[in-house]
Parts: C-alpha cells; structure tokens; sequence
C-alpha cells in the first residue's frame, strides 16, 4: 500500500498538469516529460550551487512555469487551431530540441543528486512495512500540491476564470477576459508542476537526455484511467497505477507492464470518458 | 665538339634517349599526380553508434575513445601517408536506424571498414549489413556472447573487441562463490533489466556461482524494465523476500537510481550486493553513498590494470575530453589499436587483407590483463583483456583489492560451455 502511494505520488504530480492542460485548452502537450526532465535538471545545478533542496525544487518549478510560458507563447499558441497531428510534430521537435539542449549544457552522461543530508535517517517501519523518510516528504509535499490545485480551481477567482475558459473560452472572452493570457498561465501553472515532480524526484531517479519519454507514458496511462482533463481523476488514476504496479510485483512478478495497459483497456471499454472524465473536468 | 661526339648525340640511340626522357616527364605531370593522390587518399572507417536518448553516454565515451586513438595514428604519420577518417553516426538507439546508417556508410561514404560501436540490439542488426555488403566490421560495444559464439554469425569479416557476457559471468561466479563461502551467503536473490542482456547475463551468472559452490539456493528474482524510474516495488519484493545476498546486471543510470532509492529503504543492510556493472566512473562517481558489501566486475577502472600505460591513457582522455573514460572507450580504444595494426601488418587498407592480419592478432595494450591483447583466432572474440572482481568503496581506486580473474579457466569454461549451447 505504502509502496502503491509513493510510486503514485509522482505519477500524480506529471499527470495533473498534463491534464490540466488538456481540459482547459484541449491539448495534449507531448512534450510533458520534457518539462519533467528540464525540472529535474535545473533542480540538480541549483543544488548544486546552493546546497539546499527545497530552494532547489522551488527553482525548478519556477524556471519550468516560465519555460511553459515560453512553449505556449511562441509555439504552442500558433497550432490551437491546427490538427493534432500539426500540434504532436511540434511537440516532438521540442521533445528533440530539449534532448539536445540538455545534453549541450548538463552533457551526455546520466546525473545523480545523490539525497540531501536531511533525508538521510533510517527508514520507519510501519506495519511491517519500509517507509523511507524521503517519501514521508514527497507524499506530503504531492498532497498539499493536490489541496493547493483543488482550493485554487475550486474556490479562487482565477479557478474559475479557468474552468469558464475551459467551458466557453468565446463566452470567457466576450466577458472581457484576456484568455490568451489564461491559456498561457495554464501551460506555465502545468510547467510548474511538472519542474516540482522533476525537481522532487531528482535525489532518487538519475538524470539523463530523453528521461522525460518514460514518465510520459505512464503519465499519459494516468490520465485515460483518471479521465482527460480531470485532475482528481488524474489523482486517483495516479494512486490506482501506483496500487497496480506494487501489488503486480508480489503477484504477477513478470507481467506488471501489462497489467498496468490492462487497467487502461478496461476503464476504456467501461467508461470511456475514464473514471472522473465526466464530474470533475476542469 | 669532336667528330665521336657528335655521332653520338645524333645517333637514332641518342633521340631514343630523349623520346623516353619526354615520356618519363610526361608521366610524371600526369600520372604521379594520380598515383600520389591515391596514396593520400584517407583511409575511410564508418562508425554507427547511439549519440542521442538516454544511452547518448555510449557513443559519447565511444567516439571520444576511437577518435584520440585515430588522431594519434594520423599524428605518427598514418599508413604510408595515408590517413584514416573516422565518420561518426548516430543511430538513437534503434537498431532499424543502426541499420540503415551502417549500410549508408559503405554505400554513400565509401567506408569499407566499420567499427560498430552499438549496444547489443543494434550490434546484430550492424552485423546482418555488413555481412550483406561484405565489408570489415569490428563490434566494440555488444557483450552478448552469441554475437560471435555462435558459428552461424560468424564471417571472415566480423570480430568483436569488448569484453563477453560468459566472460564475466565465469569470473563473477568464481568470486561470488568465494565470498558466499566465507560469509556463508546461501539465500540469493537477482534483480536485472527484463530485456536479453538481463535475462541472459544473469542466467550465466546464476549457472556459475552455482557451479563453483553447491550451497547456493535463488530464492526469487525482480525483473524492473529498462530504463524504469521508479524501483520501489522491486525493492519491497527484495525486502520481503529478505535474501542474505542479491545479484544484478542493472546498468549506468538505472543502476544509480536502483542503489539511491534501495539505500533509503535500508535494502543493503546485513546484505551483500554483487552489480557486475558497478566499477565504471559514471557509476561511481553519480552514487554518492556506497553502500558496504557493494561488489562489482571492473568495467573500466584506472586502478585496474595498476600500470603506468593504464594511468597514462586515462589522464591523456581525461586531459582531451575532461570526463572520465568508460568500458565502451577502452573497448573502442582497443579497437583502433587492432586496426591500424592489422593496417601496417598486411601492408595494405585493403578490407579482406586487413581481416586476415586481425585473425588471431595480439597487440601490446594498457587494457590487457598482461599488458597485450587478442583477438582470439577460434571465433574472432577478445581475450586477455583486464579482468577482476572486488569489493567497492566511495573513492579512488574504489576496488581495493581486486581479484583478477584467471583467463586459463575462462578459456576452459567458456569452451564446455559452447559446447553445452550447441556452439561446438
């Protein structure tokens, strides 16, 4: 169970901007897991200059928000109305591009962190279980990410300047709203979320050029169960394929991977909207 | 000038003389161009190997190691003149590309020679082309045995200069059998990449450890997929399980992140871990706590061979590209060394002849495990390269205290072994 939670914790963090992305603005960013691997890496070179980890997800959240400003801007804005096969080329060249670029700055060898002294403390034992103290901090640090997501869409009036925009973005606009500006902010707020996992998991996944690729797969599995466009579906999705992929081990050692697709085929047949697509999108 | 004289320069002979003089200078303007231009023509080698995607490491450590090798044969003067030009590809990774840019390297570049520096998958698909085309290919990156084991791949054309997966499996065992005795290691557990490297390596290391010291019992196995993040079931299933000692042939990246995340799980507590792939700087220097009972093969290490020669070739490609070298660069390095001593030793760039010089060649090397290195005549495969197994620590020489391994009982093990596979 524990185990379940720790692997979803993450999950959840990639895939909530992933689908935030896509219920307001209808897109699906392809190139997410490059945002996860930009995160990871600025959270690795601000550690490195300031010894202090917290700063160092912090930075990397905000440099990723403003790289997905940068993205929305200049690029993604100008295929909106284009096919998404035009919308997945360009986010497959940005895929290739970040690769480059990051194998440019940071080199083409993978990278460790290595974990930050506060976390190195004997793991708890709980229940006859191992829980590490690292992931105490991610699973509170991805819950409060989620409270935070929910009360700001749920009750803040920028949230619901975006759910409207997600609704109606002409109606949104006749009312004197600068979506243009909402839309950028969504793609820079789901950058922040993805530099935050990037930048949370960095002390415990080695960096390398095309490590975003993996994470967006599984992302992307995250979603279609939770259902496109719902970031509690994306939560519960997240938690469900952490569940999938812990209890697989013990039980179906060499078919994990499958199990994990089967789910996805399931809740497809079952409910194709996937399992909050309908109630809660965004 | 006298009457004699005179008869001499007038005579037919005399303008004889003269008509081949003409002839010769003719030639010369004309001809000696061409020949001198042939002489210099470079010496073209193709080399496919992955420079982008999360193995981009490979080829990196690959091609730096061929090109300082190249440059310090072009440096001495080449082959009479001529020097050799390394032309780099990148295959990401896909052995349908690794493929396609090998074939293009002979047909659109003129290489007649490849030094195939792709990992396994590629290395066959690489081997296919150039058994097709008919050209030198030497492998320099694909421990899969089979790849020249197995009669049925085997050319006149094909070698293969980097270390084999049945090699260190024989000296893997032999150790880890050793130690499991003294420390009275019986409940061992594997976890290892669930693709054929994984699944084939750790079967071999399995097969030997249980060979050398009958107590051995697995008691389970993991199998993460390549490249996977996240460890964390895998290492709750080794907790459960709770062996006294566990294998693994995970590699670079998802080695690291297997050793962070089990280090914070407490997994190496009370046990022994034996990762064969451990002792390469990019491991080494990105695990920031090694944990005590870390066991592993050398993969590349300055430390081991301990000579002036190693220590010399490490900071000579440490001062050109300011990283340390890795296993693929000394195996590439290695193979420029067999090449262009196959070139001078058959006196020609000619593909076939140069073949016929590496068939059973030894060369004096830093990476041999008595200073020379073969490329054994039997199956084109290299021997006698720096083998060892040992204990690891947090710095320099991080293995303490290797323990070579003895090539006579590779060599006798490795041929039962063949003959068990139906290779004989």
């Amino acid at each position: 169970m524990g185990t379940g939670l720790i692997i979803g914790s993450l999950l959840f963090l990639v895939a909530a901007g992933l689908t935030l992305i896509f219920g307001v603005l209808g897109v699906v960013n392809f190139a997410h897991g490059s945002f996860y691997m930009l995160g990871a890496y600025l959270a690795l070179t601000v550690y490195r200059l300031t010894g202090h980890f917290a700063i160092a997800v912090i930075a990397a959240g905000i440099g990723v928000g403003l790289f997905g400003w940068i993205f929305e801007r200049f690029l993604m804005r100008k295929v909106y109305k284009a096919d998404v096969l035009m919308q997945l080329l360009v986010c497959y060249a940005v895929v290739l591009i970040m690769d480059d670029v990051v194998k440019i700055i940071w080199g083409a060898e993978f990278l460790s962190m290595g974990m930050p002294e506060a976390f190195q403390a004997p793991p708890f034992f709980i229940a006859g279980g191992v829980v590490p103290v690292f992931y105490v901090y991610l699973i509170a640090a991805a819950i409060l990410i989620a409270l935070a997501l929910w009360a700001i869409l749920t009750f803040s009036r920028t949230g619901k300047i975006i759910r409207a925009a997600a609704q109606n973005p002409t109606m949104t606009s006749a009312l004197g709203i600068n979506t243009s500006l909402i839309y950028a902010a969504v793609f820079a707020f789901g950058g922040v979320l993805a530099g935050l996992a990037g930048g949370l998991a960095a002390p415990v996944r080695s960096m390398s050029p095309g490590m975003g690729f993996s994470i967006l797969i599984e992302s992307f599995i995250v979603t279609v169960i939770g259902g496109m466009g719902s970031v509690s579906g994306a939560l519960l999705g997240a938690l469900l394929i952490g569940l999938i992929r812990s209890f697989g081990t013990i039980g179906f050692p060499l078919f994990v991977e499958g199990l994990m697709f089967l789910a996805m085929v399931l809740i497809l047949i079952l409910r194709p909207n996937g399992l909050l697509g309908k109630e809660t999108r965004t | 000038m006298n009457s004699k004289n005179a008869q001499v320069l007038n005579s037919p002979k005399r303008r004889l003389v003269i008509q081949t003089a003409a002839s010769v200078a003719g030639i010369s303007s004309l001809g000696f161009p061409a020949i001198s231009l042939a002489q210099n023509k470079p010496i073209r080698v193709g080399m496919p190997t992955i420079l982008s995607g999360r193995v981009a490491m490979l080829g990196q450590s690959s091609s730096n190691a061929a090109i300082m090798e190249v440059e310090k044969f072009n440096a001495s003067g080449g082959f009479g003149g001529r020097k050799i030009e390394l032309i780099i590809r990148d295959s990401k990774g896909q052995p349908q590309e690794a493929a396609r840019v090998a074939r293009e390297l002979v047909t659109a570049e003129g290489c007649e020679i490849l030094i195939d520096a792709e990992a396994s998958s590629g290395a066959f698909a690489v081997h296919e082309v150039a058994r097709d085309l008919g050209v030198l290919v030497i492998h320099t990156c694909s421990e899969t045995s089979s790849l020249t084991a197995d009669p049925k791949m085997r050319t006149p054309m094909s070698f293969r200069c980097a270390r084999q997966g049945v090699h260190d499996a024989i000296i893997g065992g032999a150790y880890a059998a050793k130690v499991a005795k003294e420390k009275n290691l019986r409940r061992w557990m594997t976890c290892s990449p669930d693709y054929a490297y994984g699944r084939d390596t750790t079967a071999e290391f399995a097969e030997y450890i249980k060979f050398f010291n009958k107590d051995i019992e697995f008691v389970g196995e993991a199998w993460p997929k390549l490249f996977q993040a996240d460890y964390s079931e895998v290492i709750t299933r080794l907790l459960q399980v709770n062996p006294q000692a566990i294998y693994s042939c995970l590699w670079g990246g998802d080695l690291t992140s297997f050793i962070d995340q089990a280090t914070i799980y407490a997994l190496f507590s009370g046990k022994q871990f034996f990762a064969v792939n451990t002792a390469d700087y990019a491991v080494l220097t990105n695990v920031k706590n090694v944990p005590a009972g870390l066991h592993s093969g050398n993969r590349y290490l300055q430390s081991f061979p301990n000579t002036p020669a190693n220590t010399s070739w490490t900071t000579s490609y440490q001062g050109k590209f300011k990283s340390l070298p890795l296993n693929w660069a000394w195996q590439n390095a290695a193979s420029v060394q067999f090449l262009t001593t196959a070139i001078k030793k058959a006196k020609s760039t000619d593909a076939k002849k140069i073949a016929q010089a590496l068939d059973g060649l030894t060369i004096d090397s830093p990476f041999g495990a008595n200073g020379k290195l073969t490329l054994r005549a039997d199956d084109h495969t290299l021997v006698d390269y720096a083998l060892a197994w040992g204990e690891l620590s947090g710095k320099e020489p991080f293995m303490k205290s290797p323990v070579p391994g003895n090539w006579k009982q590779i060599t006798e093990l490795e041929a039962e072994w063949k003959k068990r596979k139906g290779f004989v």
